[in-house]
């Protein structure tokens, strides 16, 4: 499932509903939620991917959350190259953990003991601060963070970070405001 | 395996596939009006901050405030002061284990 879904979070949250007894169906639709999210970064990512569309549909597979973040220039523009190498390392590092965690999980210990559920968010941070330039991306940021966390008790995972980039339309409007301070 | 997890298996690959392809294949390869490259370049404050408070601030469907909140909070004093994203990310660690293992 490493191997060719390549999403942690679809995984997990296909995964333990097939453990909770959930039916096929809820398991495939838990996941496509999950993923959405890769819609609003991949139309984000499409400008920067040149060839035929087959080549486009093939590069838009390398988009996991760390390597779109990574390769973001902050202008709207993406480094393409960047974002195959860094997708290409997490898929054989998450293909080596998986099997790792198969083989010998139970020698590890807790993961939460050792502190590494703090890994994402913290380097998501770490990306976030210096996005935060002018008023509007700070608003646009605070904006996302509060529908993603209010929907987080009302809707299944994987929506709240979906509904968030509801936030980056704000881009539409204020754009006549910026060509006049510009 | 039985063959329904094949199944679930095989519908996230096709269903991960289609929404991964979506976006270059309808919009790739051209530039956008400038309108449209505006909402694309807010994109990613907006995303990043919702992943940063949907994993620092909750715990699966319910607000959480917790170690780990408290180390990414860390993390964002580092790059604040100018750090970069590793040390950040290794302080981050370091506190949410600390302070587990206190508590």
């Amino acid at each position: 499932m490493s191997a060719i879904v390549f999403a942690g979070s679809a995984q997990f949250a296909a995964i333990s509903i097939v453990a909770a007894g959930g039916g096929v169906g809820a398991a495939i639709g838990a996941a496509a939620l999950m993923n959405a999210r890769f819609l609003p970064m991949g139309i984000a990512l499409a400008p920067s991917l040149p060839g035929s569309p087959l080549r486009r549909a093939a590069q838009g597979q390398t988009v996991v959350d760390a390597s779109w973040a990574l390769a973001n220039r902050g202008d709207g523009r993406f480094d393409r190259h960047f974002l195959f190498g860094a997708s290409a390392v997490q898929y054989v590092t998450w293909l080596t953990g998986t099997a790792i965690g198969a083989f010998g999980g139970d020698a590890l210990g807790d993961p939460r003991a050792l502190g590494l559920d703090a890994i994402f968010p913290a380097f998501f941070l770490a990306l976030l601060l210096p996005e935060l330039r002018d008023a509007r991306s700070r608003g646009v940021a605070l904006a996302g963070a509060l529908i993603a966390l209010a929907l987080v008790p009302l809707a299944p995972p994987g929506a709240p970070v979906l509904a968030a980039s509801v936030a980056a339309l704000a881009g539409l409007k204020r754009r006549h405001a910026r060509a006049t301070a510009a | 395996m039985s063959g329904e997890l094949w199944a679930v298996i095989a519908g996230c690959a096709a269903v991960t596939f289609a929404i991964k392809a979506a976006g270059p294949v309808t919009l790739g390869g051209r530039d956008l009006p400038p309108r449209f490259s505006g909402v694309i370049a807010l994109m990613a404050p907006a995303l990043l901050a919702a992943f940063v408070v949907t994993q620092a601030l909750a715990d699966g469907e319910r607000l959480h405030v917790g170690a780990d909140t408290a180390g990414v909070a860390a993390a964002g004093v580092v790059v604040w002061r100018g750090g970069s994203v590793l040390p950040a990310v290794a302080v981050a660690v370091a506190v949410t284990a600390g302070l587990r293992a206190l508590g």
